[in-house]
């Protein structure tokens, strides 16, 4: 019994503890946002078309992701017999999986972060730049037409839109001058980025709405064409996972877009009055913020036909922000803004 | 004692998914297994205190090219019997390269790398490594560094010729044609006599008529 106790109090378990309370403290709050985001986004895209989207369950439908989780888990998960099965399998948890741990690197406050790690911007671009195995294995694990043009699609897409991101955060990590996102949101306490990087914000923008294939950038499972794309073959819990990885990366790119211009956790002016409201709260109000246009998007655009896609990705965005590295780059040097 | 307890688990995984590359039986697999290994790789990295190389290395191996190198791999349709049979041919070129892989690797390990080689200092807590990287990579290796862009360049430069091809009869769609196009260029006013019908219609009306 003193042994356990011993080992449940030495110093090493005692961080290991408090690491996953930590993680438990980003994840629970995530996955219901996940849950409210798929119940906003019926709400808010039903008001946009005058009418009322789901109403009926519980107060305000405020019930209704409950009611549809719970139909997902009973129904029967479905392995298709030609698909090939462990990698059919691992896609979902892929793309769950992807879509969580790129958090450990937010910042929701200050000093409140899982992992403050050097590279944070770099970590997240790389988690972003993996979320396309999910959607490549499913396509081609489900061994069906639809699903592999799906994956097929989804694949170049988030590739041709990777490049410009990239570039993109270059311009801030100028900025900034730190590859650290804590040190990012400092840097923004006098002016927000997205003030003086206001193009590379709009680009940053539609480029996150093309990286997690939502409207107008939702070819890979435009219904029209190719009934849901990469997760045609999928039922019950595994599509489940699809549907939570791809709205916690809808949230994750809203946060990575509130840490890189809108100034993360801290209040839009500098004022004493405003930081007695927590950080946390400010970043979830711009997440929120960001997360409205999303679904404002979607609720007024057509869909990109492919060939207009790639033209804007390849063709616009790219010689666009290269030049604009270059030329922030210029005016920081030439003014003497460069952060040391 | 986390850290060697992960760096058994990251080496252990690379060296297994890198042997599952060759002996897994399906191409995609392997493609899989190849990522798998870069992305232990990677970890490895961290675990040395090269955070910066660790995220390039997934950004760049795992997040670009294994992601083309997947695409083209499931594209093709790959027999493996076809391939099997190819094998007692190729196996003595196959010898040879291992061979030298091996003699390079045996020379890289002993030679001696703490004579005033830049690779070899530790300066890690000064400066993070990113800044490291910066430092040398536009003063001493920016010829190095250079060079390497520009066959990057004329090896894009080559594939896009060698396959880009205008072929006469395709329709295609010029944007800023469409763009440039007027209404007065486009649009014509014609005023028809409303009581006679146009001949217009009457042509599809026959057309109809043939295909029922």
């Amino acid at each position: 019994m003193e042994t356990i106790t011993r080992f449940l109090t030495s110093p090493m378990m005692i961080e290991l503890i408090w690491t996953v309370a930590q993680i438990f403290a980003v994840i629970v709050p995530l996955l219901i946002a996940v849950a409210y985001l798929t119940l906003a986004e019926r709400r808010v895209i039903g008001l946009m078309q005058l009418r009322k989207g789901p109403n009926v369950v519980g107060p305000f439908g405020l019930f209704q992701p409950f009611a549809d989780a719970l139909k997902l888990l009973s129904k029967e998960t479905i392995l298709p017999s030609g698909a090939s099965k462990a990698v059919f399998v691992i896609a979902p948890m892929l793309t769950f999986i992807l879509s969580l741990v790129a958090w450990a690197v937010i910042p929701f406050g200050e000093g409140m972060v899982i992992a403050d790690v050097n590279v944070g911007i770099l970590y997240l671009f790389a988690i972003s730049s993996l979320g396309v195995y999910g959607v490549i294995m499913a396509g081609w694990a489900s061994n069906s037409k639809y699903p592999f043009l799906g994956a097929m699609r989804s694949a170049a897409q988030m590739i041709s839109y990777e490049v410009s991101l990239g570039l993109v955060i270059i311009t801030v990590i100028m900025a900034a001058g730190s590859l650290n996102l804590s040190d990012i949101v400092m840097a923004q306490k006098d002016m927000w980025f997205f003030i003086p990087l206001f193009p590379m914000f709009v680009i940053f923008f539609i480029s996150t709405l093309a990286e997690t294939n939502r409207a107008p950038f939702d070819l890979p499972e435009g219904e029209s064409e190719l009934v849901a794309g990469y997760f045609v073959e999928y039922s019950s819990m595994s599509f489940a996972l699809f549907f939570l990885g791809e709205y916690a990366n809808m949230i994750l790119m809203s946060g990575m877009t509130t840490t890189l211009f809108l100034g993360g956790w801290l209040p839009p002016f500098d004022w004493p009055i405003l930081y007695l409201i927590p950080g946390p709260i400010w970043f979830a109000l711009k997440v929120a913020l960001v997360l409205f246009v999303f679904l404002w998007v979607r609720a007024t655009t057509p869909r990109y036909r492919y060939d207009q896609l790639m033209r804007l990705g390849w063709k616009i965005f790219l010689p666009f922000t290269l030049i604009f590295v270059v030329l922030t780059g210029g005016v920081l040097l030439g003014f003497g803004l460069l952060p040391q | 004692m986390i850290a060697p307890l992960f760096f058994y688990l990251f080496a252990l995984m690379t060296v297994v998914s890198g042997l599952m590359v060759i002996l897994a039986r399906n191409p995609v697999h392997s493609v899989l297994f190849l990522i798998l290994s870069f992305f232990n790789s990677a970890g490895l990295f961290v675990l040395l205190g090269a955070e910066f190389l660790a995220m390039l290395l997934v950004v760049v191996y795992v997040g670009a090219v294994a992601v083309l190198f997947l695409f083209v791999v499931m594209m093709l349709d790959i027999n493996i019997d076809e391939m099997r049979q190819g094998f007692r041919q190729h196996l003595p070129l196959g010898l040879v390269v291992g061979l030298i892989l091996i003699v390079e690797l045996l020379m890289v390990f002993t030679q001696d790398l703490s004579t005033d080689n830049v690779l070899a200092t530790n300066m890690s807590g000064e400066i993070s490594n990113t800044a490291m990287i910066g430092q040398v990579l536009y003063t001493e290796y920016l010829l190095n560094f250079q060079v390497a862009g520009l066959i990057l360049l004329v090896a894009m430069i080559g594939a896009i010729t060698l396959t880009m091809r205008h072929r006469e009869g395709v329709k295609r769609q010029n944007i800023s044609e469409q763009n440039s196009r007027t209404r007065d260029e486009t649009v014509q006013i014609v005023s028809v006599d409303s009581h006679v019908a146009p001949k217009v219609l009457d042509d599809s009306r026959a057309a109809n008529k043939r295909l029922q």
